[in-house]
């Protein structure tokens, strides 16, 4: 049954005019974890995107700096203004990761500290006494940069994609794609694209019953390209006086917004101006969900649990007169 | 010969060559063939077999069906895969043997690599250890030392990893290591100089030791070598591009590896550092690498071993007994190859 048309002009359709003046005054936040070996891009590429010198590298570049033992974290946050819209860009580093000899366990501090943001944005919300609107730490991406030239993924990559899959948005990439023909990307994407799916990782976007088709049809061709190929540059170069963002070698000049050179401009497209806001709400409504569905089950049993000890134990000890227990840091998930 | 006569005696040994560069007559083992033992290590998706066929011109390694999806996760054990190519570079005849380390840094924890290697490359030694120490000789024995040994660097652009550090370190004084960047076409000439730099900056650090094309102890090397030796010493570490594509160019077969920007070419001196590599390996200092590995590295281990170095005699009980055997009065000559 079709809604029935409007007679004279209501005006409620000017809603979507009211939502965004709020917006505006509010701005809104965007926290993006970048996770992959040191030097395969990570920096350069998310400064490309939001074209703007974001994040340092935290590569090693001298003899004198001492090589990480362990994968730290390190979020760096930016306010930036485009257009009256302003957006809280956090965006977290993850030096060390991969760079070992052995590199069992290197994942734990990245899954730790998603799951701490959950797990701080569940306890706000659950205070007596909350925030009008709480600080929106949740991480909505994650850039997973994959190795150029492996045949696909490798055992590293296996094991973190599926961890990572479960706790947010994941988006692989292939940042240094420029020694790769069109040929070896095609083969790199596809035999990726069968890896994942044999190992069930499922990444970003994911499908839902409330997409229509042009929704549809939008992600099977983000779909295609996973994982995207691209180049990132924050250099400038004169090509016959055009100025062209991109990388001049010795053989040819690569511009990161062409696309028949990159998938540039795709991952950008996708990232900011077509999913953005998705990314911010399939964050709180998948991933921050399940998140707190098994935090608050899990409190719950332990209430009962402890209800029962207490009861057992015949009002003995100080077990009756214990506080109601708060919601808990996250350490009791038994797996990471 | 290299006289500075001035007599043009410039080869192009290979036929893909751009530059023609002195010929070598330093050996001239023309019926047999000069064996030349070679390593290649580096983790996969860097180059090394790509690497290898183009070095031979033919698919040494033959393409082989990747594994299926469901074995993304295994991380397969480091193997050693042997090829035996018989080259002739420039009149000489050369029997080049390989040893491939596909396996290599792949898995998540890769520890045991380091010591994977440094058995192999302790066993050949140990082999020719015995077989000297024999009262009658194996005319026939083969000597598998590794002359040298090719360590593939991820073009990261920034310093060295942690697993290049460690396999450097580690088998530096057991073989002549010389680091290659992989896939080197990843780089822009400015980032290559500046990578070149920050490498050669850790391997002097941490005291690596590599193979710096040292000039001949008695002063024996011209003016010409030793310019030569500081040219290559600058060079390191070679910037590797390989490919297995070969398209017409006026008339002259060109290897190159074609992206949408432009055309590399394997073979030009401007875009890689193949050709020199080349060169050095089959070539100019074949010499060099078999000669160090015979007298000072391993002279080094067998004055360890001998000496009852602990680490390297408990690993072999069967040296040993050849240990109670010897008598002082053999020569630690190397074995005739």
């Amino acid at each position: 049954m079709t809604a029935p048309e409007v007679q004279d002009y209501v005006g409620f359709d000017t809603i979507t005019q009211q939502m965004e003046r709020k917006f505006l005054k509010r701005g809104f936040n965007l926290n993006v974890i970048l996770v992959g070996e040191s030097g395969m891009g990570k920096s350069t590429l998310v400064n490309s995107i939001f074209s703007t010198h974001l994040v340092d590298s935290q590569g090693r570049r001298t003899a004198q700096e001492v090589i990480r033992k362990t994968t730290e974290i390190l979020p760096v946050t930016q306010t930036l203004d485009e257009n009256g819209v302003r957006v809280r860009l956090t965006i977290i580093d993850t030096p060390g990761f991969g760079d070992q000899c052995n590199n069992e366990g290197c994942w734990v501090q990245v899954i730790k500290y998603i799951k701490d943001q959950h797990a701080a944005y569940l306890e706000r919300e659950l205070k007596p006494q909350r925030d009008r609107i709480i600080n929106d730490t949740r991480v909505h991406a994650c850039l997973y940069f994959l190795n150029p030239g492996s045949r696909g993924l490798r055992p590293l990559d296996v094991e973190v994609l599926k961890r990572l899959t479960e706790v947010t948005n994941v988006i692989p990439v292939i940042a240094k794609s420029d020694s790769m023909t069109l040929d070896e990307r095609t083969l790199f994407k596809r035999r990726v694209k069968e890896e994942m799916s044999f190992h069930r990782i499922s990444v970003y976007p994911y499908s839902s019953e409330d997409d229509d088709d042009e929704d549809r049809m939008l992600n099977a061709s983000i779909r295609e390209l996973v994982p995207f190929a691209v180049v990132g540059s924050e250099e400038t170069i004169d090509v016959d006086d055009k100025p062209v963002r991109g990388r001049r070698h010795g053989w040819g000049v690569i511009n990161i917004f062409d696309e028949t050179h990159c998938d540039f401009v795709h991952l950008r497209n996708f990232m900011l101006r077509t999913h953005l806001s998705d990314l911010v709400e399939v964050t709180a409504q998948r991933h921050y969900e399940q998140f707190r569905t098994s935090q608050l089950r899990q409190i719950k049993e332990l209430r009962a649990q402890q209800a029962a000890a207490a009861a057992a134990g015949g009002g003995g000890g100080s077990g009756s007169s214990q506080p109601p227990v708060g919601p808990l840091p996250h350490q009791p998930m038994a797996q990471v | 010969m290299r006289d500075g006569s001035g007599e043009d005696n410039n080869v192009a040994p290979s036929v893909y060559s751009h530059v023609s560069r002195p010929g070598s007559h330093r050996y001239k083992n023309a019926k047999k063939g000069l064996p030349f033992n070679l390593m290649l290590v580096g983790e996969s998706g860097l180059g090394r077999t790509t690497f290898l066929n183009t070095l031979c011109e033919r698919a040494v390694v033959p393409p082989s069906e990747p594994p299926n999806p469901d074995q993304a996760h295994i991380a397969e054990p480091m193997q050693f895969k042997h090829y035996a190519v018989d080259m002739d570079e420039d009149g000489m005849k050369i029997i080049l043997n390989v040893i491939d380390t596909p396996g290599f840094g792949n898995g998540t924890d890769n520890e045991t690599c380091f010591n994977q290697i440094q058995e192999y490359l302790e066993t050949q030694f140990d082999d020719v250890l015995s077989e000297e120490n024999r009262i009658k000789r194996n005319p026939k024995f083969k000597d598998s030392r590794v002359h040298a040994l090719l360590y593939f660097i991820n073009p990261t652009g920034h310093s060295l990893r942690q697993i290049d550090i460690e396999l450097m370190r580690r088998l530096g004084n057991r073989v002549n290591i010389i680091p290659v960047i992989g896939r080197s076409d990843s780089l822009t000439p400015r980032e290559l100089v500046l990578f070149k730099q920050r490498i050669m900056d850790d391997i002097a650090a941490y005291g690596i030791p590599v193979f710096s094309f040292p000039n001949s102890e008695d002063d024996e090397d011209d003016e010409e070598t030793v310019e030569e030796n500081a040219e290559l010493r600058a060079m390191l570490p070679f910037a590797a591009v390989g490919c297995e594509e070969v398209i017409n160019e006026d008339g002259r077969p060109v290897r190159v590896r074609s992206y949408p920007w432009g055309v590399v070419q394997v073979d030009n001196d401007e875009h890689s550092d193949f050709d020199r590599l080349r060169y050095v390996l089959l070539n100019s200092h074949i010499g060099d690498l078999r000669e160090r590995t015979q007298n000072d590295i391993y002279e080094l281990y067998r004055t360890e071993k001998l000496s009852g170095n602990t680490a390297s005699a408990a690993s072999n009980p069967t040296a040993d007994a050849t240990q109670s055997h010897a008598t002082m009065a053999l020569h630690p000559r190397s074995v005739a190859a």
